[in-house]
């Protein structure tokens, strides 16, 4: 796919010969989540869909009391400041962005008056600049308008290094300038693709101001207002235990008609996601349970009360193996798996391949992650609904064997193959959680079948995933052959996520093991085209180039994905919403009622 | 008893204290983990900005150094500010603490409750029929830990039969008996698993200080002289045979918050101990170091007034 291609595909799009969803599928198996698909869209000149209307409450708070319950509790509600998503979830009850991202990947407008578009003016075809028109007549909680000096000020607050907000990464590169009262340009300091990220969705959110103009800066802790929230949101702040609840009433000066369905809304933290799934789908003392990371058998039980029901959201979480290029068992320089040494068997492509043909992904989502995950081959795309049936994974310990012994990596006499003496026998770590020991024993049982050796090991999470440096245990530091674990790309532009295969990016002492390149894979070519997007003004040429990079990535086995995670939520009956996938569970509270049985 | 050794037993206590939160300092600097992990690992975060919190928030001092700071500003009274909330401490700590002294206090209460009388009839009729039921009970209810009695509980009365609410709320909108009814209603399980573990442990106390009191001969006197079997008891075994079991109480007192770690967390009850937890799992050591603090002077206050209570109870106890 090269950008003659993709301008074709987009031309298309425009003359209704392809859908917008075929069109998504398409990038998805490229390597391209789909709200950047859907900002390539817009580059091309086809606007965004509207988000489905599907509310139908015609009278404002008739709901009572919505619950919601979270396993983590929220500790801080100042969107800027969240250092979770339990926070960010709990702010958006009270702050809202410029516009959210709905399930497909579309931007669902909040407080802007349209999508900014090629036609209507609103992007930069070299993508330099957007300018979003907002919405008029809108309140803070306290009365005050909401106007363009607020935007303003969201990028001066967050931009500000003194303040330290944790959403710095969506405003540092942007400057921001007020047109009149209600218009906005947004320019980017380097070309930005993806120009939706600064002021929509979970980063996006919009604090007033009129309140926290004397606290920007240094002085940014002690705002009264980071506990207590003032937005522009469905609800307004009643009270907020850190650690613990937050409760809302409805704001009755809301922007949006009939909205929202209920009078109050409080979000319980704390306890842990099994008892959290039971008290709504089992009790229904809850009206939502967030982020069920529980064993798919027990949440079917559970699901079995009645009460309630799941509710899925494609995500960008995948569950990968990662293979080490380096040698975990030398010694170089005080570190193991120094970039100076070469990993004896894994360098070798035909054993990479191998190991590929040797993990059942069916066998992994079948009987591991169930309905809240699926089987893919493919690393750096999104929704799998688009993709499961168009990419191949192959689970065949005949071909791996058959590929090993052509190669001549033959049985010694302890039945483990091997080759000049070196022996197909590796360490494969991950961190304690069942799923994950679960899913390193199918792996090992097929590779024993092959005549590889794996010794499997299990980290405490709490070590796997942390930074010290004094720790060897942790993953960057990768001191195993094998290692796996779940990550996203947290950016839907893929600028940031492709770094972690760049030579220069390699985690290694020197740097800390701060470097993101953990799997120390290092392709000139790769670099060469990494180099291109950053200078790449064309967005169309730019995401062909990532298109590149991604199958160089999967060709090479760099990695090996096994599953997509879905984030999995639970609603009681009667409660209408859906997860986007892209964007906080409470991305749409306003849309969020209850349906009650005639 | 004088006043000079009450004051050389508090004086005592400041090298313990100082110990101690050196000793809980060390610890939490050399645990894994870092109270902006999960920021360090959200590549959307820059770097810069994970480094402005550090130093704005003192971590990239040596340990020894902001040790001393700690220690400086909890003389005076600032316990620091949460990593997680950047609030207070001492505001977090004042919060959660009602709920904990309520739900812990009915807990004892109902453990002594339960334990006085089933270890005096236990004990004075030592090797019957009750006594072994007593017993076998006692060790079930010591044994099993409170994470499993509170789940069991859960499953049992929230699950199968819908009697009780298993998520503690402290946002009742409801007032007056109805209220207070909720709230009886949500602690039931709780304080049933606390009081019960405590109980337990403390009915095989009584008994066998019970036991002790009935052999010596002075309940003989008592006894021979007349007195009906139900006065001897309450009159003569009982008032001596409570004495060590009271300071025993004292002693606990303590422990019992440590116990409530676990149930507060599992019935997602705002106390202390789930704080604890949290805090413990984000890192957040300025509130780690305050609610292990607070531990620390409840543990040697408390066995400094079981002290004093023992030798105000027993006039046949003395410290100089």
């Amino acid at each position: 796919m090269d950008e003659k291609n993709l301008r074709g595909m987009i031309e298309r799009v425009k003359e209704g010969r392809l859908s917008r969803r075929g069109f998504i599928q398409r990038m998805a198996v490229l390597g391209l989540t789909a709200p950047m698909a859907t900002q390539l869209l817009a580059f091309g000149g086809v606007a965004m869909a509207e988000t489905p209307f599907t509310y139908k409450p015609t009278k404002a708070g008739a709901g009572g009391t919505l619950k919601l319950l979270w396993w983590e509790a929220p500790t801080l509600l100042n969107p800027h400041f969240a250092t979770g998503t339990k926070d960010q979830d709990a702010s958006r009850l009270f702050y809202e962005p410029l516009a959210a991202w709905d399930p497909e990947a579309n931007l669902k407008l909040i407080l802007a008056a349209e999508v900014p578009s090629v036609q209507n003016g609103g992007i930069a075809e070299d993508g330099t600049f957007v300018i979003w028109k907002l919405k008029k007549g809108v309140k803070w909680h306290d009365g005050q308008p909401f106007t363009a000096d607020d935007v303003v000020f969201n990028w001066e607050y967050a931009s500000n290094p003194q303040t330290a907000a944790v959403t710095a990464g969506s405003y540092n590169y942007i400057k921001v300038q007020k047109i009149d009262d209600y218009t906005v340009k947004v320019l980017f300091s380097r070309p930005t693709p993806f120009w939706a990220d600064p002021f929509v969705a979970a980063n996006g959110c919009l604090i007033p101001k009129h309140l926290f103009e004397p606290y920007i800066g240094a002085k940014s802790r002690q705002a009264p207002w980071n506990l207590k929230p003032v937005g522009t949101g469905p609800y307004k702040f009643k009270s907020f235990t850190p650690g613990d609840l937050v409760e809302g009433v409805i704001n009755t000066d809301y922007h949006q008609p009939y909205r929202p369905y209920f009078a109050a809304v409080e979000m319980k933290g704390g306890g842990d996601a099994t008892s959290a799934a039971r008290a709504v789908m089992e009790t229904a003392e809850y009206d939502y349970a967030w982020d069920l990371q529980v064993s798919w058998d027990l949440l079917k039980k559970i699901q079995a009360g009645g009460k309630g029901r799941l509710k899925f959201a494609a995500g960008t979480d995948i569950e990968h193996i990662q293979i080490n290029f380096t040698d975990p068992n030398k010694v170089v320089d005080g570190q193991r798996s120094s970039i100076e040494t070469k990993n004896p068997t894994l360098s070798d492509p035909v054993v990479r391949k191998a190991l590929s043909l040797l993990v059942n992904r069916g066998a992994v989502e079948k009987y591991i992650y169930g309905e809240t995950g699926w089987a893919t081959s493919n690393f750096l795309n999104g929704p799998a609904q688009y993709v499961s049936k168009k990419t191949s994974w192959e689970f065949n310990i005949q071909k791996a064997v058959d590929l090993l012994e052509a190669n001549g990596w033959k049985p010694g006499p302890d039945g483990i193959r091997q080759k000049d003496g070196k022996k197909l026998s590796w360490l494969y770590q991950t961190s304690i959680n069942q799923p994950r020991q679960e899913t390193q024993e199918i792996v090992k049982q097929a590779c024993h079948k092959a005549g590889i050796d794996l010794q499997l090991k299990a980290i405490l999470a709490s070590v796997y995933f942390s930074s010290d440096v004094g720790n060897d245990d942790t993953y960057p530091k990768f001191y195993a052959d094998l290692q796996m674990y779940t990550t996203n790309p947290t950016d839907p532009d893929p600028g940031f996520w492709m770094q972690q295969f760049l030579s220069t990016q390699v985690a290694q002492k020197s740097n800390k093991w701060q470097g993101r390149n953990i799997t120390r894979w290092q392709n000139a070519e790769y670099d060469k085209i990494y180099a291109e997007t950053t200078t790449e003004l064309d967005p169309m040429k730019r995401a062909a180039m990532f298109i590149q990079l991604n199958d160089l990535v999967v060709d090479n086995v760099v990695v090996i994905p096994l599953i997509f995670r879905k984030t999995v939520g639970a609603a009681v009956n009667e409660l209408q919403m859906e997860l986007s996938g892209w964007d906080d569970d409470t991305w749409d509270l306003a849309d969020w009622y209850k349906e009650t049985k005639a | 008893m004088s006043r000079a050794y009450i004051l050389r037993r508090l004086m005592m206590t400041i090298p313990s204290l100082l110990g101690i939160s050196a000793i809980i300092y060390a610890i939490l600097a050399l645990a894994p983990g870092d109270p902006f992990g999960q920021l360090l690992t959200n590549p959307n975060v820059p770097p810069a900005v994970v480094a402005q919190l550090r130093k704005s928030f003192g971590l990239d001092d040596p340990v020894w150094l902001r040790y001393l700071h700690w220690l400086f500003a909890m003389l005076h009274g600032n316990w620091g500010f949460s990593f997680s909330s950047r609030i207070n401490v001492s505001t977090l700590i004042f919060e959660r603490l009602p709920v904990s002294l309520v739900i812990l206090g009915a807990a004892e209460i109902l453990a002594i409750l339960v334990a006085v009388p089933v270890g005096v009839l236990a004990g004075t009729r030592p090797y019957s029929l009750f006594d072994k039921i007593a017993n076998t009970l006692a060790f079930i209810g010591f044994s099993l830990p409170t994470f499993f009695t509170g789940l069991v509980l859960i499953l049992v009365f929230s699950i199968r039969l819908r009697w009780l609410p298993f998520v503690f709320r402290t946002d009742l909108s409801v007032t007056g008996i109805a209220w207070l009814w909720q709230n009886i209603l949500q602690s039931v399980m709780p304080v049933t698993v606390l009081g019960l573990f405590q109980g337990a442990a403390l009915v095989r106390y009584v008994r066998a200080s019970v036991l002790d009191v009935v052999k010596l001969d002075y309940v003989t006197t008592a006894r021979s002289k007349g007195i009906g079997e139900r006065k001897v008891i309450t009159r003569h075994i009982v008032r001596n045979a409570l004495i060590p079991v009271v300071t025993l109480v004292a002693v606990q007192l303590p422990v019992v918050f440590g116990g409530a770690i676990i149930t507060e967390q599992i019935f997602r009850i705002p106390g202390m101990g789930s704080l604890l937890i949290s805090s413990i799992l984000s890192d957040d050591t300025p509130v780690v170091m305050a609610i292990t603090f607070v531990y620390a002077v409840l543990v040697i206050l408390f066995n400094l007034f079981a002290d004093l209570l023992y030798a105000w109870l027993d006039p046949r106890i003395a410290y100089r």
